[in-house]
Order: C-alpha cells, then sequence, then structure tokens
C-alpha cells in the first residue's frame, strides 16, 4: 500500500475520532456518554498494541503464557466492588486528579511523595508509550511495504511525524480544563469507540484466519502438531513456570489499578459508582473474547512463515500474504486505535501529574503569585500542554534508543514492574493507617532501584556495551548480584524475578519504616481518613488537629488567583452557608483551610494546593503533645457538657420542686378553706343556739315554767360569751400565725408568771375541785413575754383541769433548767392523750375523739395558739408519752 | 300514739330548744349526744323521725343515717338532717345517702317544726 495512501487513512480515522470527542463534549449529560458500557469500554485502554500484536507473538514462541497479563485483571474485577468503590469515593471527596495526587494525599499531602509517583510513572509509562510507537512505527512499515528504505535521522522518521500527531490530538482534548479532576467526556466517549472498534477488528481478524484461510480450529490444531517443537508450546514448564505465572498474575494485577491510564479511566473518569457492578463481569468477557483468537493466529501464522517473520504481526502479516489488503488496514487500524488510546490517555494522566506534582510545586508556584486568574489557568494549561508535547517525543527517544532490540511484550512488563513499586504504599495504605510516607517514599526508591538494577540496567548495558558479562557474572563478578538471579533465584523469568525482589524488598521497607517511624499529625489525619473513608467528612470536617491563624480575606486572594472573583466568592458563600457562618467572617478555621485546599487541588494538585494555601496560613507544627492537648480540650467539651447536663437535670428537680410547692400552695388554700369552714361552723354552733333560745322566749306563752326562761335565758349568755371568746381567739391565732405580732420581750421571774397563771384560774378549778400543785417554788428570771406566756400558762392548765375528773382531779406544774433552756411542764391525772393523737393536738380546732361532749370551753384554738407563742419565743412545745393514766404537756423556753 | 322524735346534737343548748319545741307539739322525745349514743337508743325505740347533726365525736351523722338505712326494723323512719355544713357539696351527699331532708343551721324553730311535721303526717 501506498505510504500517502495510508496516511490519508490515518487523517480521516483521527478525523472521526476528533468528531466523536467534539460531539461527546457537547452533549456531556446525554445517556450515550454517562453509562456503564462507555465505561467499562474506556476500561478496555488496558489492551494496547502489546494486547494486539505482543499476544500473538508470545503464543506462537512461548504459547499461553501471554495469558497471566489479563487473568489479574479478571482477579481483580470482583474486588473492585470494595476497593476501587473506595478509591472512587476517596478521589472524589478530594477532587484527586492523578494517582500521584492520590498517594501524596494519603500521606499527608506529601509533596516529595507526590513528586515521587510521578517520576515512577513516567519511568513506567515512557517505555509503554515508546512500545506503542515502536508498534505503529512497525506495522506502517509493514503496510507501506516499503521495506528497503531505512530512516536515518528524526526528520524522515515516519513514526516521528504519527508521535508528532498523537501529541497534538492528546494536547488538544487533554487540556480543555484548568481543573484536572473534571471529567474528559470527549476522550472517554474516543476510548470507548476504539475499543470497540479494536476488539471488532480483531475478532474478524481471527475468524478470517481461523474459518477462511484454515478450516477452522482443528484443522489449524492439526498442522501446528506436527510441527517440530509443538510440545513447548502446548505444555507448562513444571514448577518454575508456576512460579512465574504467578508472579506476572501479580503483576497484572497491581497495574490495573496503579497504571496511570488505568487509574484515569477507572477512577478519575467514573461518574456514578453503580457503574462498577456492570463492569466487574463486563470488562473480564472483554478480556476473553480478545484472547479468543490468539493463539490460532499465533498457529496460523507459524504454520504459514515458520520463524522468518516477527510473530507479533502475523495478524497483520496473514492476509498481506493473502492478498487482502482490506483486511490488513482494518488491522492495522485497530491496532492503531489501541495506540492512540493508550497515549492518549496516558500521556493526559501523565501530564497532570507532571505539572500538579513536579512542576507546580518545584517550580511555578511562585509565577502565581500575582492577582491573574486568567493567565494563571493560561499557565497551567500551558504546562500540560508542554508536559504532553515532551513526555511523548521523550517516549519517542526511548523508542529510537532502545526498544528496536527489544519486543513489545518485554517492553510492556518493564512498566508494570516499574508501576508495581507504588503497590505497598498505595494498596497497604489504603487499609492500614500506620503507613507513612517516610515508609513510602523509602520503599518505593528501594524497590525502583531493585527493578532498574534486575530489568532495566541488563539490556541498557548490553546496548552501551554490547556484552552480556553484567548479565552472565553480576555486579564486579559477584555471583549473588546477577541481575537475572539475584541471590541465586535463577529460575524465574527476569519480570517475575525483578517483580519478586523488587516487591519484596519494597514491601519490608515500607512495613518496617512504618512500624518504627511515626508520620506527623497531618499525616495520621489523612491515613485516618483514607483508611476509614467512611467516616471520613466528619473527620474531615472536625479536622480537630489544626493550629493556626489565618485570614479569610488572604484565602479568598489566593483562591481566587485561580479559580476567578466569580467562582472564589461563590464557593465562600457555600462554604459559610453550609456550616452557618457569618458571610463576613473574618478569621479562617480548620474547614475552611481544608475547603480551599480541595478547590485548589484540581488545579493544581494537593500538594501545590497545600503549599499555596499554607503560604497565606500561619500553621504552625503541632506537636503530639498539643495534639494530645486538643483532644484533651474536646474532653472538656465533653465534660462540660456533662455539667450542663447536671444543671439541666437541677433545673428538673427545681421545676418538680416548684410543682410540689405548689402542690403546698393549693393544700395550705385548702387548708385555710378547711379553716374558714370550721371556723363558720364553730361560730354558727352559739349562734343557733342564742337564736332558738330567743324565738322560743318570744313566742313565749304563759305555760313556759319560769325555771326554764331562767336556763334560756343562761344559754344565751353562755353562747354569747363562747361567741366573743372564739372571735378573740381567731384573731389572736391570725395575727400569730401571720406573724404580725410582736413579743414584748421582758426580763423577769419565770416563777411568778406561774403563780400569776395559777390565780387566775384557780376559780375555775375551785368549782370543779380540782388541786393545782406548783412544784417548784425556786425564782428564775429570763427574757419573754409574760402576757403571751400566761396564755400559754391558762391553756394548758384550763385544758387539764377540762379533762380531770372532779374532786381527785391533781394538776403539777413544775419547771427545771436545761442547758439554754427552761423546761416548764404540765400534768394531770386525767383521761390523758390517745397515743394516735399526739401529732394533731397542736393543730387548730383539733378536738379528741374521746373528748367530752361538752365543751363550753373549748374553742379549738387553744393549743393551736399556744404552740405558736411557743414557737414565737424559739422553744418547743410536746406531749409527753408513756404516761398511763394523764397527760403531761411540755414546753421551753430558750435562754442567753 | 304519740309521734316519738329522736334528737341527736353534740351542743346541749341547742338540744335544750328543740327539745322544748318538739315536747310542746306533743312528741315523744329521745336524746342522744353523738351518733353511738343514737345507735343505742334506736334498738330500743324506733322513732319516727331522727333529727340528726352531721359533726360529732366518735360516730358522725353519715355513719348514723347509714346504719338506720341498712336496719330493717327502721325502714319507716324519717331522717332529716339538722347541720351546719351547707355547702352544696355537703347537702348533695347528706341527700344521695337518703336523708329525707337536709335543715341548715342556724334554724327558725318555727320552719323546723312545719318541716318535720310534714314528713310525719
Amino acid at each position: 500500500m501506498n505510504n500517502y495512501a495510508l496516511i490519508i487513512i490515518i487523517i480521516i480515522y483521527l478525523a472521526v475520532l476528533f468528531y466523536i470527542a467534539f460531539l461527546a463534549e457537547k452533549k456531556r449529560q446525554s445517556k450515550w456518554v454517562n453509562n456503564p458500557y462507555v465505561y467499562t469500554l474506556s476500561l478496555a485502554v488496558y489492551c494496547s498494541a502489546w494486547t494486539y500484536y505482543g499476544s500473538v507473538g508470545i503464543a506462537a514462541n512461548s504459547g499461553i503464557n501471554f495469558l497471566p497479563i489479563y487473568l489479574g485483571p479478571v482477579i481483580a474485577a470482583p474486588l473492585w466492588i470494595v476497593v476501587l468503590r473506595k478509591i472512587i469515593r476517596i478521589s472524589k471527596q478530594h477532587k484527586i486528579s492523578s494517582i500521584a495526587d492520590f498517594i501524596s494525599l494519603r500521606y499527608g499531602n506529601n509533596r516529595f511523595l507526590g513528586a515521587l509517583v510521578t517520576i515512577i510513572c513516567l519511568f513506567g509509562t515512557l517505555p509503554y508509550i515508546s512500545l506503542q510507537l515502536k508498534a505503529v512505527s512497525e506495522t506502517f512499515e509493514i503496510m507501506s511495504d516499503d521495506t528497503s528504505y531505512i530512516s536515518t535521522t528524526v526528520i524522515d522518521d515516519s513514526t516521528f511525524y504519527v508521535a508528532l500527531i498523537l501529541a497534538i490530538f492528546a494536547t488538544f482534548f487533554g487540556t480543555q480544563n484548568t481543573d484536572a479532576s473534571e471529567k474528559h467526556k470527549g476522550i472517554i466517549a474516543t476510548v470507548a469507540f476504539e475499543s470497540v472498534l479494536k476488539l471488532v477488528f480483531f475478532l474478524a481478524i481471527g475468524i478470517y484466519v481461523t474459518y477462511y484461510l484454515f478450516d477452522g480450529t482443528t484443522d489449524i490444531y492439526n498442522k501446528i502438531s506436527v510441527t517440530p517443537n509443538f510440545k513447548e508450546l502446548t505444555t507448562l514448564g513444571g514448577i518454575e513456570d508456576g512460579f512465574n505465572w504467578f508472579f506476572l498474575i501479580g503483576l497484572s494485577f497491581m497495574a490495573i489499578f496503579l497504571l496511570p491510564r488505568q487509574f484515569q479511566v477507572s477512577v478519575l473518569e467514573n461518574n456514578r459508582e453503580k457503574h462498577l457492578k456492570k463492569a466487574i463481569w463486563l470488562f473480564p468477557l472483554y478480556l476473553l473474547l480478545f484472547n479468543l483468537f490468539v493463539i490460532f493466529i499465533a498457529w496460523a501464522g507459524k504454520i504459514t512463515f515458520g520463524s522468518t517473520e516477527n510473530a507479533e504481526y502475523y495478524s497483520l502479516l496473514l492476509p498481506l500474504e493473502n492478498g487482502n489488503s482490506f483486511f490488513a488496514t482494518l488491522v492495522f487500524l485497530g491496532g492503531f486505535s489501541a495506540v492512540i488510546s493508550m497515549v492518549i490517555v496516558s500521556t493526559l494522566a501523565l501530564s497532570t501529574m507532571v505539572s500538579n506534582n513536579l512542576i507546580i510545586p518545584y517550580g511555578f508556584l511562585d509565577k502565581f503569585i500575582k492577582n491573574q486568574p486568567e493567565r494563571n489557568s493560561k499557565y497551567i494549561k500551558n504546562i500540560r500542554r508542554i508536559s504532553i508535547f515532551t513526555i511523548i517525543i521523550s517516549a519517542y527517544f526511548f523508542y529510537v534508543l532502545f526498544s528496536k532490540e527489544l519486543s513489545l511484550y518485554s517492553i510492556g512488563l518493564i512498566s508494570f514492574v516499574i508501576i508495581s513499586q507504588l503497590a505497598p504504599s498505595f494498596f497497604i495504605g489504603l487499609f492500614w493507617n500506620r503507613g507513612s510516607s517516610k515508609a513510602a517514599i523509602i520503599g518505593i526508591i528501594v524497590g525502583f532501584f531493585i527493578a532498574v538494577y534486575t530489568l532495566v540496567l541488563p539490556f541498557t548495558i548490553r546496548v552501551y556495551t554490547g556484552t552480556d558479562d553484567f548479565t552472565q557474572y553480576g555486579l564486579m563478578g559477584i555471583s549473588a548480584l546477577k541481575p537475572y538471579a539475584l541471590f541465586g533465584i535463577d529460575f524465574l523469568s527476569p519480570p517475575a524475578h525483578a517483580f519478586f525482589w523488587s516487591m519484596t524488598f519494597n514491601m519490608m521497607s515500607y512495613l518496617v519504616f512504618s512500624l518504627i517511624s511515626k508520620g506527623n499529625y497531618r499525616e495520621r489525619n489523612y491515613a485516618e481518613m483514607f483508611v476509614d473513608s467512611k467516616n471520613f467528612s466528619s473527620l474531615q470536617d472536625s479536622a480537630l488537629v489544626w493550629k493556626g491563624e489565618a485570614y479569610v480575606s488572604d484565602i479568598k486572594s489566593v483562591l481566587v488567583r485561580f479559580l476567578g472573583e466569580k467562582r472564589a466568592t461563590r464557593a465562600l458563600t457555600i462554604f459559610f452557608t453550609k456550616y452557618k457562618l457569618p458571610q463576613d467572617t473574618q478569621l479562617a478555621d480548620a474547614r475552611l483551610i481544608n475547603f480551599s485546599e480541595k478547590l485548589l487541588t484540581g488545579s493544581i494538585g494537593s500538594a501545590s494546593a497545600k503549599i499555596l494555601i499554607a503560604s497565606v496560613v500561619k500553621e504552625e507544627q503541632i506537636s503530639l503533645v498539643e495534639v494530645l492537648k486538643i483532644l484533651e480540650e474536646s474532653k472538656e467539651n465533653i465534660v462540660s457538657n456533662k455539667v450542663l447536663i447536671e444543671k439541666s437535670n437541677e433545673l428538673s428537680q427545681l421545676s418538680s420542686k416548684l410543682k410540689d410547692a405548689n402542690k403546698e400552695l393549693i393544700s395550705k388554700d385548702k387548708q385555710k378553706d378547711e379553716f374558714l369552714d370550721t371556723v363558720a361552723h364553730e361560730l354558727k354552733t352559739p349562734i343557733t343556739g342564742i337564736r332558738a333560745a330567743t324565738e322560743l322566749l318570744m313566742d313565749e306563752d304563759d305555760d313556759m315554767p319560769k325555771d326554764i326562761k331562767a336556763q334560756f335565758l343562761k344559754n344565751i349568755l353562755q353562747d354569747s360569751d363562747r361567741l366573743g371568746r372564739l372571735i378573740h381567739n381567731i384573731l389572736d391565732f391570725e395575727k400569730l400565725e401571720t406573724g404580725r405580732l410582736n413579743l414584748d420581750m421582758q426580763y423577769q421571774d419565770i416563777q411568778k408568771t406561774i403563780t400569776k397563771a395559777i390565780s387566775s384560774i384557780s376559780q375555775i378549778a375551785a368549782k370543779k375541785e380540782v388541786q393545782i400543785i406548783n412544784k417548784n417554788t425556786h425564782a428564775f428570771s429570763t427574757n419573754y413575754d409574760e402576757d403571751r406566756i400566761l396564755q400559754v400558762l391558762t391553756n394548758l392548765l384550763s385544758n387539764a383541769i377540762k379533762f380531770c375528773s372532779p374532786k381527785t382531779g391533781i394538776i403539777e406544774i413544775d419547771f427545771k433548767l436545761g442547758n439554754a433552756f427552761v423546761e416548764i411542764s404540765v400534768t394531770d391525772n386525767g383521761k390523758g392523750i390517745p397515743e394516735e393523737d399526739h401529732d394533731f393536738i397542736f393543730d387548730k380546732f383539733y378536738q379528741s375523739k374521746d373528748q367530752n361532749t361538752r365543751k363550753p370551753q373549748g374553742s379549738g384554738l387553744g393549743l393551736a395558739i399556744t404552740k405558736q407563742i411557743v414557737d414565737k419565743h424559739h422553744g418547743k412545745i410536746w406531749a409527753k408519752k408513756g404516761k398511763k393514766d394523764g397527760a403531761i404537756l411540755v414546753f421551753t423556753l430558750p435562754f442567753k | 300514739m304519740k309521734k316519738k322524735i329522736l334528737i341527736v346534737d353534740d351542743e346541749p343548748n341547742i338540744v335544750m330548744s328543740l327539745e322544748y319545741t318538739f315536747k310542746k307539739q306533743d312528741f315523744e322525745v329521745f336524746i342522744a349526744r353523738d351518733g353511738s349514743e343514737a345507735l343505742e337508743i334506736l334498738k330500743h325505740h324506733i322513732p319516727n323521725v331522727v333529727l340528726l347533726d352531721i359533726m360529732m365525736p366518735n360516730v358522725d351523722g353519715y355513719q348514723t343515717l347509714t346504719h338506720i338505712k341498712n336496719t330493717d326494723s327502721l325502714k319507716d323512719t324519717k331522717v332529716v338532717f339538722l347541720t351546719a355544713k351547707n355547702k352544696a357539696s355537703d347537702i348533695e351527699k347528706g341527700l344521695r345517702l337518703g336523708a329525707d331532708k337536709y335543715l341548715t343551721k342556724p334554724f327558725s324553730v318555727k320552719k323546723i317544726v312545719s318541716e318535720i311535721m310534714e314528713l310525719v303526717t
């Protein structure tokens, strides 16, 4: 085929891709762009030219050893639901823009780690891209059948132009947005489209070869089985091959997570988590279909060409050999599409890392100080564009220097081994919060150097020295240091061997240094967020371990530089609204720092964002002691919460007390009602007597006997006296109870008062022939209101008289001195007070049940008034228990 | 036959007026100073009417009424409360327990006589 025709076909094909990308960008929200099938097909970016051509080469030369590279992803797929979902969640929340960002953020936004990961990715991807260029270049040569012409300079090397076209395409679509965490719908759509193309074309050539050129699979098998070294191709080489398989499966298992382009499509370009559910079975199915005809194409090629041609290109050579240039063109286009997808996604991912994790944090950060958002965003885009160009062109030179010597398959494996150095810090760090940044850095560096020593160095030295001495005898002739047989392990294939040793040392370093060195507060904070991603939002919001001083205006000015005035203002408004802070908040808190870092991460990467924000934030290093202090403070908060709870308990107790008081008041009211009722009743009784007697006397006819008439008049007199006394007592009692009575305290002799009381009551006593004995005749002077104490004594004495039997009644009055009081007692030999009544006798209107029904003397208030008077003197009054016949009433008067 | 009346009250002056009044009306008058004395008398006599105070020591007027209502031989005996308790709730309680009339103190002698005569004729 003519060179120009081929180039025209390529250009038309690229134009179609441009158009698809353009359409997809235009209809970003359309179902055609956002569905699980597009997502799954974009994952198939895994199948690059390596798969497309390389697998056939391996199948032809060493049988089914191409399979481990696909078994790893198949094994990984079911785990996506757990692992990949977690990674996606974290990445979305943090606006992660690359795997370098992801790993550096996990270890506390470590700038150096981010740069290191970027460099590892660069080293891992450059050979990989060069592999693609090699495939394009070689297939181009095969297609153009211009085998006589060998390019001598870059200028007339078609591969260079292919690289250039790829670079332009990648640049154009990869850098539309400053925020690298935004989705690249156009690119993903073209990748998905190309995944369909390459699969369909590969299946087509498989069917063509198997069923058109040959008579089906059995025909091929029958023909190949008679070739001399057939047995080697179809058998596994025992335990050693088993190890090789094991390590290669492990290698590809890690690659499906760690390859920058896989991270880009599976994590960053993921629209919905639920798309994963379809991908976990659809993606393995895609890989199965892709590998279906590999072995038959390989055998068919071997049967046709023997070992005269490069087995990797059998799929292209077979139709050409049979004169079918249409099928050959389809195969070429399929391979080309595999290349384009891989190169574009890889360079997109790498350029983001290079700009966000390498160039901006280490070089260009100072350039962003001026307040020009437009220019800043242009800067970022330009850095990325230049990165993409540089990467592709570097890959081209790598190809020129090394790749011509190596097979597609072995270049691919070098990439895998280098990329896999990220595995310990990535996977273990995801589930183990002790993993520290120091350990991650050491592990990666150690692993990388071992990988270089055991895999890259041998062939580089061979290229430069032209000898195999290094491989044969080891470094300085030490056989334990043979690059392909380190420490005597000589049964593994070079990639499996390199993977085994680099991973062993990498992991050991990571684990050991994680255990012996704890990260700083920031690192542990992020580790906690990653490992415990469910609690993550609360952890991030509280961000309790942060100390420093920052002003909102400073942070805003940084945001404005990258987002523009409008977006920055809007973001801050949203932030303040979300956390219910006033819009004019002056001092920034930890949450705002976090928020701003996240905002900027999309544009300039997490490490740079941290540095930028830190430039306006006076963040102080927080020592462990301070962390503890902060925790202590939050504990104090808990304590003060406890105090609050106690206070509220107290309050509720108080309110229940209030309720009780209210109840008491109500009951007091009730008592008052009862008191009034009783008073009314007591007043009515004599009035009733008076009224009835008066009525009878008024209507008196002459036959009312004179003595009865006299009795009625006497009754009227008696009732009137009773009424008067009652009214007097009620007023007296009321005065005492409301405390309106002032005592007239005088220093006087209690003996004299007792004598007065006895003489005032002596007439009544004499009438009933009751004897009153004054037992203590000593004098004793103290302070009291004589009138009131006289009232007390009279009350007690008249009560005693009332309950004594006539003639036999004896009343004794006595007093003795206590420590600080004088105790006066009145004893009688009457019927006594029932035990159950002792507590009630001083209640107003109490009248004993056994009391004589004749109660002309009783107002029911006597003892109540007595108690009031004693209380007022700060004394006590009670009925002494235990006396069988009669009662003893005692009261005390304190003295100083 | 002479009409019989039992007067139950712990106030002697009031009892004296009532006793004089009903004797003049040709009643045979029994006197009790509280509920327990009244119940003792009721064991031997069946009065036409009992004039009953409520607030008394030992057995009060309510208890006495309940006892009368539960005694078969006293089913024709009318019971009239004569008390200083004059709240609506007291009156309601007295009538609910089965008193035939509820009169309050202080009272008019003539009024009492006419109320009682109404019951016994």
